[in-house]
């Protein structure tokens, strides 16, 4: 019963070699994720390209994956009360169409045999643009880049709407217009606009889209933080559900890749969303734009190497995308321990 | 250009999102019961004596 159970899951199908890298690239992923509450899972489908399988399987288990850990998240989300159910609900909409046209997308570049290329040089110049972002913001020390982790603990009405965000919500008054969480105004046709543009990106990269969406809610709606942060996931559980669903139908979702990365990255997301009691994320934050652009570096190593058909530039190319990631990951646990160590010491010499 | 879809019923996919969906919640109460379980015993290991430091 087990046994088929499995076989039809196509756990069975996938060695347990494979069962054991997808479980700690999970892990990894799953810290990154509860960690900066972004970013992990657009590392799946290049790592996916680069194992060699076919781009609607990468993107669409990439999905699948992206679904899973929403779910998770949401979840937590929903008992902090941090999601807007009336703006998730038109972000829905917006994405829905946004997605369908980026995995038709996929599919007829799939056919003409330039998906895997082009999926590739997108990943590129997206991680390479976000990674520059990050750093430069990290170096700056303004904190940008994932969520920041104090603001997120304000009250709602704390938050300063950004200047963008009024600019745009006093010029685009096109009715309909809606009142959103922390007394946010604004044309519903922006949440749209927003949700399209971020949709295509998911159907066609199979990514969440949360790094991009999130900036998006928080800079062209005005809406707090952890609003943004909340709705984005309910969003994603979603998208991702409708994307995997569509993507399963062409046989691109491999329960084989996405289960053992969502038994991993669960326990991972706990870990790195714990260590934010304890770390300063912004020291950290410079590893991750550095993170983010060897993870473009390496596709884009990949790519060549596949071009030229060199196994030793594709295997590179893996190896500097699982590395980077695991190495945050390891500074984070590293440093959490480390602090907990330190505040333990210093407990115990205030008892003394 | 590939048309647009609408998404038709599919039950086997439909099985299969489910699947990820239930592993999804077990995955968030089974690792929730965990941590309440086991995070005194973890705490205790990873930093050697009483966990006060929460």
């Amino acid at each position: 019963m087990l046994n088929s159970v499995l076989d039809w899951a196509g756990i069975l199908g996938t060695s347990p070699e494979m069962l054991g890298l997808f479980v700690g690239f999970g892990l990894v992923v799953g810290v990154l994720f509860g960690f900066f509450g972004m970013g992990g899972s657009f590392l799946v489908t290049p790592a996916l390209l680069m194992l060699d399988y076919p781009a609607p399987v990468a993107v669409g288990s990439g999905m699948a994956f992206v679904f899973g850990t929403a779910v998770i998240a949401t979840l937590k989300h929903h008992d902090l009360g941090q999601v807007d159910y009336k703006l998730g609900v038109i972000m829905i909409t917006g994405t829905t169409i946004g997605i369908e046209a980026g995995r038709a997308s996929v599919y007829y570049l799939e056919s003409l045999g330039l998906a895997g290329g082009i999926i590739s040089v997108a990943y590129v110049v997206l991680l390479g643009g976000v990674g520059a972002m990050v750093t430069r913001d990290a170096m700056k020390g303004d904190g940008g880049g994932g969520v920041d982790h104090e603001a997120a603990d304000k009250d709602l009405d704390e938050y300063e709407i950004p200047e963008i965000a009024k600019k745009i919500q006093q010029t685009v008054r096109i009715p309909p217009m809606v009142t959103l969480r922390g007394d946010v105004r604004v044309s519903a046709w922006v949440i749209t606009a927003v949700a399209f543009a971020t949709g295509l990106l998911s159907g066609f990269l199979g990514v969440g889209g949360g790094f991009i969406r999130m900036p998006a809610m928080i800079y062209a709606i005005g809406v707090p933080v952890p609003v943004a942060v909340g709705t984005d996931l309910f969003e994603i559980v979603f998208s991702g559900g409708l994307g995997s669903y569509l993507y399963g139908q062409g046989g691109g979702v491999d329960l084989g890749i996405v289960a053992p990365l969502l038994f991993g990255s669960a326990l991972g997301a706990r870990i790195g969303s714990a260590a934010t009691a304890v770390v300063d994320s912004d020291g950290i934050k410079i590893y991750f734009g550095g993170m983010l652009l060897i993870g473009a570096v390496a596709v884009g190593i990949g790519e060549i190497g596949s071009y030229i058909g060199s196994p030793a530039l594709e295997l590179l190319g893996l190896v500097l995308v699982i590395g980077a990631a695991v190495v945050v990951a390891f500074a984070i646990l590293y440093t959490t321990v480390t602090s907990l160590r330190k505040t333990q010491r210093q407990g115990t010499a205030m008892a003394d | 250009m590939a048309g647009l879809e609408i998404p038709t019923w599919d039950p086997e996919t439909a099985l299969l999102i489910g699947a990820i969906l239930l592993e999804a919640v077990v995955l968030y109460v089974g690792y929730g019961g965990f941590e309440r379980l086991f995070q005194p015993y973890i705490m205790k290991l990873l930093i050697g004596g009483e966990s006060n430091a929460q």
